[in-house]
């Protein structure tokens, strides 16, 4: 979504476009010494933006001018989804398998614990640690 | 001296190259029991012995490039090629790491003196340290072939000598480019340490938990170096780079970033070894993946592999760098298969509300922010190989992604410590959670009230959101562990009569490692807060003449002189810009432009001030072709400050972590029942 006026919309944009000059900086942030692309590329976006076009137009003229470099982040269509979709899906994995994991141990643990629960253990768990000076050094 | 620099590198070869070769015969004869000649335990020590003779040889190759660099020895190409006569003593210097071939010396000759540590603190557990020094031995001679055949700093200049150099690159020329990069390479060079440790342990199937009570203690130290390089590193970009920020989500440093992130998991993961026996492959791999990352990140940096502004040394080095990684992944998955018997855990979960699982999930977040990073790295060169097209990962994509598993990461950093080990109770959650959880929603009430706002123009602003989130998390986790801190230093206090100071030092001393971790949370906390202030960056951009003015914020900025200077190394344009605020003037700033001499590049030279609540930060661009006016552009960045006051607290936390703690004096100091006893036993050293 485009912001509300011309020079929102030019700070938003200006930082979703890569210079070209192959400085690896956003154009909006371009500002090395002698930048042959950077100065002509914002005054191309300010005019892009003067002529009413839509922020996915925009940004899609600069990639067919200058190719898909110089968007700052890969689109959301084709293989490049791959690029959004990855972490999402490799994050959700990896919660859903912990949880699982840690319930799992839990159960089986309380299972285990039943029967190794009594007073006389608990008693002589508290000899062992007290005798192995156990527990002393612990983690934050 | 290049003739003496370069037998020197030779000689350090062929003693890495006995000390692992010796060092591997003798660990096998004392594992297999098989008799010899010489007997294996004089064989280990003759290797150790090497590797120390081997740091010697290396220090003498890194005097001599010094040394060069010094006496302006233009005759070595690499010199030439980073020096020049009038460059300043510090950055001649820190010519030795401004080149690939220098760098990688810097890197042998810092596993160099990490190893002659090692070697000599052998004592600790003879054996195991002859298992670290072997490997450590085999890391160190892929390195000295590197310095020796692919990337040699002493290769001499063909056809006619010069008279003079072509300078170090101007954005190098810069004082904290002196510290950061050794900084960083301590941190990088240092996790070959705990990487040897785990691997040697594990190939000698080593009884016990000590060895990771000695890696620990190893990976925080690198931890340490690590984080004050990455942070050097991002106020050397703030101050040099001039475009108002600090991280860019650039390849070099997210390169850096990867092996911190597995290292915090390890430091966090490490204490479920200690205390419950648990996670050990986890950890073992988590210590892998860390040596992995830090190569893998000096092959992104060295290999030319991504295209980086901080990427000053590239070259074709990148192959020896993959066949190395290949060779260490084999090694480590073949010990694992071989070993991970050994590697079962005692114990497990009882609950999934408890410091344990806290853990588990911090490990988890840590390890998706690492994956995220790595992934958006490492994808144009994936798209670029599937559709032969180099798409651009920038930071749009990371800030969309990773933000908020940042986000997720801090809300952690508050709830673990305030959940006891094993299993808790509703009631005791409740009981611990409403105090930071008023602050949260307090901080976030005050922000939407003073403007910190989720919208902008009245169009919802992810940037303001995240900020307000970050904001509110930030004062719930700080109020969390301050709580943590005041519950034992009151205790302390009450039952030793000190005031709450006294008790607080006390508190600490007794459990190093706890409150030392605190410290770095909060330290943390702090951090994010200057992150979170980003959000709110203003600029303003004019063409300033004489006693002309720009507003911005609370300042106005008016323009009273330019001026020109001239040294042997650079010429340089000022711009004298005194700062008023309420009409009154308060200070002068003059951001610089130089051109270098010796290589003609030009650089600016950012003016900044800093306060608590934001940074004035001044860019003299220019001036305009068509006008000749000047041009300065200024940004007002809030809370940028933090950032740096946070890593002082992040420094001092781990030193205090490194401390022993004093032995607890539990029988005098038991926590009444009525007081309210700490979510756990503070004052008994943290069980």
């Amino acid at each position: 979504m485009g912001a509300a006026d011309a020079g929102a919309r030019f700070n938003n944009l200006s930082h979703r476009l890569m210079c070209t000059c192959g400085c690896a900086q956003l154009l909006g942030e371009c500002n090395h010494v002698g930048c042959t692309e950077s100065g002509r590329e914002r005054n191309e976006l300010s005019a892009a933006i003067a002529t009413g076009a839509t922020d996915q137009q925009i940004l899609a003229s600069f990639a067919a001018k200058y190719g898909v470099t110089a968007l700052a982040a890969p689109p959301t269509h084709g293989f490049s989804l791959v690029a959004w979709i990855a972490p999402l899906a490799v994050f959700a994995a990896a919660l859903l398998g912990t949880i699982l994991l840690v319930r799992q141990w839990s159960v089986g643990k309380a299972q285990a614990t039943a029967q190794a629960s009594s007073p006389e253990m608990d008693a002589l768990r508290e000899k062992v640690r007290r005798e192995t000076g156990s527990g002393t050094d612990g983690g934050f | 001296m290049a003739a003496f620099g370069s037998f020197a590198l030779l000689i350090a070869l062929a003693l890495a190259a006995y000390n692992l070769f010796a060092g591997v015969i003798a660990l096998r004869l004392i594992a297999t029991g098989q008799s010899a000649r010489i007997s294996p335990e004089r064989l280990a020590d003759t290797a150790r012995r090497a590797g120390i003779a081997g740091f010697v040889a290396v220090t003498a190759a890194a005097f001599a490039l010094v040394w060069s660099v010094f006496n302006n020895d233009f005759s070595i190409t690499y010199i030439m090629e980073h020096s020049n006569r009038a460059l300043p003593a510090p950055y001649k210097f820190a010519a030795l790491w401004s080149g690939q071939e220098g760098s990688l010396l810097l890197w042998a000759w810092l596993l160099g003196a990490y190893g002659f540590v090692l070697r000599l603190l052998h004592k600790t557990d003879v054996k195991l340290y002859a298992y670290a020094g072997t490997i450590l031995a085999g890391v160190q001679l892929f390195f000295l072939s590197v310095v020796n055949f692919a990337a040699p700093p002493f290769s001499l200049l063909k056809g006619a000598l010069p008279d003079d150099g072509n300078g170090l690159n101007p954005l190098l020329q810069y004082p904290e480019m002196v510290i950061h990069p050794p900084m960083l390479y301590l941190g990088y060079v240092g996790f070959t340490i705990p990487f040897a440790f785990a691997l040697g342990a594990l190939m000698m199937r080593y009884p016990g938990e000590k060895w990771i009570r000695i890696t620990r203690g190893w990976t925080m130290v690198t931890w340490l170096f690590l984080t004050m390089g990455i942070f050097l590193g991002m106020h050397w970009a703030y101050a040099v780079l001039g475009w108002g920020g600090y991280w860019g989500w650039d390849p070099v440093e997210n390169a850096s970033f990867m092996p911190w992130l597995t290292g915090t998991a390890f430091l966090h993961s490490v204490m479920m070894q200690e205390r419950k026996g648990m996670m050990k492959s986890w950890n073992v791999w988590l210590i892998f993946s860390t040596f992995i990352l830090s190569i893998l990140g000096t092959l992104l940096t060295r290999g030319g592999l991504v295209s980086s502004v901080h990427a000053f040394a590239q070259s074709s080095i990148g192959d020896w760098f993959v066949a190395f990684l290949v060779i260490v992944l084999a090694v480590c998955i073949f010990t694992y298969i071989l070993q991970r018997s050994h590697l079962k855990s005692e114990q497990r979960l009882e609950s999934l509300v408890s410091r344990e699982s806290s853990f588990l999930f911090n490990n988890l977040v840590l390890l998706a922010a690492c994956f995220v990073i790595l992934w958006g790295t490492l994808f144009p060169i994936l798209s670029e190989y599937v559709q032969g097209t180099k798409v651009t990962v920038g930071p749009p994509f990371y800030n969309r992604v990773a933000i908020p598993i940042g986000l997720f990461l801090l809300f952690l950093t508050g709830v673990g410590p305030l959940l006891p080990w094993r299993s808790t109770s509703l009631r005791a959650i409740r009981r611990n959670f409403v105090v930071p959880s008023i602050a949260l929603w307090a901080t976030v009430i005050v922000c939407l009230a003073v403007g910190a706002r989720p919208w902008k123009d009245g169009v919802f602003d992810t940037g303001n959101f995240y900020a307000l989130v970050a904001f509110g998390l930030s004062a719930g986790v700080f109020t969390a562990i301050l709580s943590e801190f005041l519950r034992g230093a009151g205790v302390i206090a009450r039952q030793t009569r000190r005031n709450l100071f006294s008790a607080m030092y006390l508190l600490t001393r007794r459990n190093t490692r706890r409150y030392g971790g605190y410290i770095i949370h909060i330290g943390v906390v702090i951090v994010v807060v200057g992150l979170a202030g980003a959000a709110f960056n203003r600029s303003q951009e004019s063409e300033l003449g004489l006693n002309s003015t720009m507003a911005i914020g609370p300042y106005t900025l008016k323009c009273v002189g330019f001026t020109q200077d001239s040294n042997l190394n650079y010429d340089s344009e000022y711009a004298l810009l005194d700062i008023y605020q309420n009409g009154k003037k308060q200070f002068q700033m003059t951001p610089e432009k130089r051109v270098y001499l010796a290589s003609q590049q030009p650089q600016t030279m950012v003016a900044i001030h800093s306060v608590l609540s934001w940074d004035l930060y001044v860019v003299y661009e220019g001036t305009n072709p068509d006008t000749g006016q000047p041009i300065i552009k200024a940004f007002l960045n809030p809370l940028v400050s933090w950032i740096w006051a946070g890593v002082v607290f992040m420094v001092i936390g781990t030193f205090v972590a490194l401390v022993p703690s004093l032995v607890p004096a539990t029988a005098s100091l038991r926590v009444p029942a009525s007081l309210g006893a700490p979510t756990e036993p503070a004052l008994r050293g943290g069980d």
